[in-house]
C-alpha cells in the first residue's frame, strides 16, 4: 500500500458516512420520492412495453382512424387508426433511451473537461472556457437545432445534437466545484506526498463534485426529453412511424380541430416524464446538499 | 462605466469569432460539395461551378475564411437557396415579429412571475407558496408546443374566442405570447422566491421592521429592491430560452418570425438561410446579456465597473 492510498482510506470512510446521512435525508424528501417513483414507473413501462402494450404500436387500421378514447381503446386512435396508448407505451423506450444517451454524452465529455479546466487552471482553463463561451453563445435548444441541421434527423443524431448542447453545462458546473476543491488542504496533502494528478482528480476532486453532477443529471434527463420531443415535433428529430412522443404530437397537430386527443395524450406523457425528473432533481438537491439553492 | 462597456464589448469579440468559425465549419462539415448544397438539388452543373467560383471554394481554406469574415462584416449573408432573395432581407422582414412576441412574453412573465415569487416568499411553505411552487414546477416541465396546442383547443376550438394562428390584430398575439411566457414565468417566480427569501433573512430587514415600518414598505422598498439582481440575471438568461421557445411557438401558431423561418429552412436544406438566422440569434443573445450586465449598475449602486 502506498502512502497516498493509506491517507485516502479514512477519507473514503468518512465519505461513506456522509452518503448514509444523505440517503436518510433523501428518503424523507417527499418530492424526491414522488419524482423517483414516477421515473421508476416509466422505466418499468419501457422495459415491459411488449408485454403490457395493447397491441402493435405500428399496426394501421384505417377503418378506426381518429377514434376518441373509449372503453375498448383507452386513449383512442391516431390518423392511421393506431392505438395511441400502445404508441405512448412503446414511445417511452425511445424517450428514456434518448435521455440516457444525451446525459452520457454530456457526462463523458463535460465532466473530465470541467475537472481538468478547474484543477489545472491557467492556459488550459482559458482555452476550455472560451470554447465553452462559444457553445453557450447559442441557447441550448438552438445549438441542438443548428447541429441537427448539419448532422441530419433521426434517433442517433438527436442524441448527439442534444448531448453536445449539454456539454457546456457540465463543464461549467464541474469546473466551479473543482476550482473550490483544488484549494482544500486534503488536495494539497495528496500533492505533497507525490500522488499523481489523475489519481487526485479521481479520488479527491471527483467525489466532492458528485452531488451537483447527480442533481444536474436528473434535471438534464428531463431537459433531454423536452428537447428531443421539441425536435420530433418540428419534424427534425426521431422520424415517424417511430412512436416518439414529440413526433406523435407533431402529426396529431393537423387534427387538433376534430380529434384533439391525438395531440393531448403524447403531451401528457412528455409532461409527466419531465416532471418526474425535475421533482427528483430538486429533491436530490435539497436532500444531498442543503447548502445548494434553486 | 464607459470603460466597463468597452471592456465588456471586447470580451464578446472572441465569442463572435467563435460563432463565425462554427458557422464557417458548419457548411463545410456537410456531406458532399457545399456548392451543390447551396445551389439546391435542381441546379445545373454550370450553376454549381458559378457558385464555386463565387464562393471562392477553389481557394485555400484560410483565404475562404477571410472572405467569409469580410462578407459577414458587411452583413452579406448570401442568398436564400429557396427564394433567391438576400438572406438579410428575409431576416429583417421577420425580426420584428419575433421581437414582438419576445417582448410581450417577457413583459407578461415579469408581471406574473415577480409578484408570484414575492407572495411565495412572504409566507414560505404556506398554501399560496405551495401553489406558486408547484405551478412553477409544472411550467418548466411542460412542453411549450403542447401548451400552445392545448390553448388552441380551449380558446379557439371550444370557446371560439381567439384565432388559432396567423397574424393580424392584437387577438393574434395573445395565445402565442402566453404560450411563450408560461415557461419564463415559472423561472422568474422561482428565482424571485429564493432571492426574496435570502434577502428577508438579512439584518436590515429586521431593523426596518423594528423601526415600525409598514410590511408593504419593507417588502417592496427594502427587500425587493435588493433581491432584483438575480431576478434580472434570470430574465436575461431566459431570453435565450425564449428564442428557443420561439422556434416551437411560432411553428404551433404559424407565426411568421425567425423561429418558423429557421425550421422551414432546415426542412428545405436552405443553408445560407440557416446560417443567417443562427448568426442573428447568436448576436441577439449576446446583445441581451450585455444589456443585462449594464442594468446591474442601475439597480445596484454597489457594483462599480472599474
Amino acid at each position: 500500500m502506498t502512502e497516498a492510498s493509506a491517507k485516502a482510506a479514512p477519507a473514503a470512510h468518512r465519505q461513506d458516512g456522509e452518503w448514509k446521512r444523505r440517503w436518510a435525508r433523501l428518503r424523507r424528501n417527499r418530492a424526491a420520492l414522488f419524482g423517483g417513483s414516477m421515473i421508476l414507473l416509466y422505466t418499468l413501462i419501457a422495459l415491459l412495453a411488449p408485454l403490457i402494450s395493447p397491441g402493435d404500436p405500428a399496426a394501421p387500421n384505417l377503418i378506426s382512424a381518429l377514434e376518441g378514447p373509449s372503453a375498448g381503446r383507452l386513449l383512442g386512435t391516431d390518423e392511421l387508426g393506431r392505438s395511441i396508448l400502445a404508441r405512448i407505451i412503446h414511445g417511452s423506450r425511445i424517450s428514456l433511451l434518448i435521455a440516457l444517451g444525451v446525459v452520457s454524452v454530456g457526462l463523458l465529455i463535460g465532466v473530465p473537461t470541467g475537472l481538468i479546466s478547474g484543477y489545472y487552471g491557467g492556459r488550459v482553463d482559458f482555452v476550455i472556457q472560451r470554447l465553452t463561451d462559444m457553445m453557450l453563445a447559442f441557447p441550448g435548444f438552438l445549438l441542438a437545432l443548428a447541429l441537427v441541421s448539419v448532422l441530419g434527423v433521426g434517433l442517433k443524431n438527436t442524441v448527439i445534437s442534444i448531448g453536445i448542447s449539454m456539454i457546456p453545462l457540465y463543464i461549467r458546473l464541474v469546473r466551479a466545484q473543482s476550482l473550490a476543491v483544488r484549494e482544500q488542504v486534503y488536495v494539497e496533502a495528496a500533492k505533497a506526498v507525490g500522488t499523481r494528478d489523475g489519481k487526485i482528480l479521481l479520488h479527491h476532486v471527483l467525489p466532492n463534485v458528485m452531488v451537483p453532477i447527480i442533481v444536474q443529471t436528473s434535471l438534464g434527463m428531463g431537459m433531454a426529453i423536452l428537447f428531443a420531443a421539441g425536435l420530433g415535433f418540428l419534424g427534425l428529430g426521431v422520424q415517424p412511424p417511430q412512436p416518439e412522443w414529440g413526433a406523435m404530437l407533431g402529426s396529431g397537430r393537423s387534427y387538433i380541430f376534430h380529434a384533439p386527443h391525438v395531440a393531448t395524450f403524447p403531451g401528457l406523457a412528455i409532461f409527466f416524464a419531465v416532471l418526474g425528473f425535475n421533482l427528483l432533481g430538486d429533491g436530490l438537491r435539497d436532500a444531498l446538499d442543503p447548502r445548494m439553492k434553486a | 462605466m464607459l470603460q466597463y462597456v468597452i471592456k465588456r464589448l471586447l470580451y464578446t469579440v472572441p465569442v463572435l469569432i467563435g460563432i463565425s468559425i462554427l458557422l464557417f465549419i458548419m457548411l463545410r462539415a456537410l456531406p458532399g460539395d457545399p456548392a451543390q448544397v447551396l445551389a439546391g438539388e435542381l441546379a445545373s452543373q454550370e450553376d454549381i461551378q458559378n457558385i464555386r467560383v463565387q464562393l471562392g471554394l477553389d481557394k485555400p481554406i484560410h483565404v475562404q475564411y477571410a472572405r467569409f469574415l469580410f462578407r459577414l462584416s458587411h452583413l452579406d449573408l448570401g442568398r436564400s437557396a429557396r427564394t433567391q432573395n438576400p438572406v438579410i432581407q428575409e431576416i429583417w422582414a421577420r425580426l420584428p415579429n419575433t421581437f414582438l412576441l419576445a417582448v410581450v412574453a417577457t413583459g407578461l412573465a415579469c408581471l406574473i412571475g415577480i409578484p408570484a415569487g414575492i407572495i411565495s416568499a412572504i409566507k414560505p411553505y404556506g398554501w399560496l407558496d405551495n401553489l406558486v411552487t408547484s405551478g412553477a414546477l409544472f411550467g418548466i416541465s411542460m412542453p411549450v408546443f403542447w401548451l400552445g396546442l392545448m390553448l388552441v383547443v380551449v380558446f379557439s376550438v371550444i370557446l371560439h374566442w381567439l384565432p388559432a394562428g396567423g397574424t393580424g390584430g392584437v387577438e393574434h398575439v395573445i395565445l402565442p405570447s402566453v404560450t411563450l411566457a408560461a415557461f419564463v414565468v415559472a423561472f422568474i417566480a422561482r428565482m424571485t422566491r429564493s432571492s426574496m427569501l435570502e434577502v428577508l433573512n438579512q439584518d436590515y430587514i429586521t431593523t426596518a421592521r423594528s423601526k415600525g415600518l409598514q410590511e408593504k414598505v419593507v417588502i417592496i422598498r427594502h427587500a425587493l429592491h435588493n433581491a432584483l439582481i438575480p431576478i434580472i440575471t434570470v430574465i436575461g438568461l431566459q431570453f435565450g430560452m425564449l428564442l428557443g421557445g420561439a422556434v416551437l411557438t411560432e411553428t404551433v401558431f404559424a407565426w411568421p418570425g425567425l423561429g418558423r423561418l429557421i425550421v422551414d429552412s432546415i426542412l428545405a436544406r436552405d443553408y445560407p438561410m440557416i446560417q443567417g438566422v443562427i448568426l442573428i440569434f447568436g448576436l441577439l443573445y449576446i446583445l441581451v446579456n450585455l444589456v443585462v450586465d449594464m442594468l446591474y449598475a442601475l439597480v445596484d449602486p454597489r457594483i462599480r465597473y472599474d
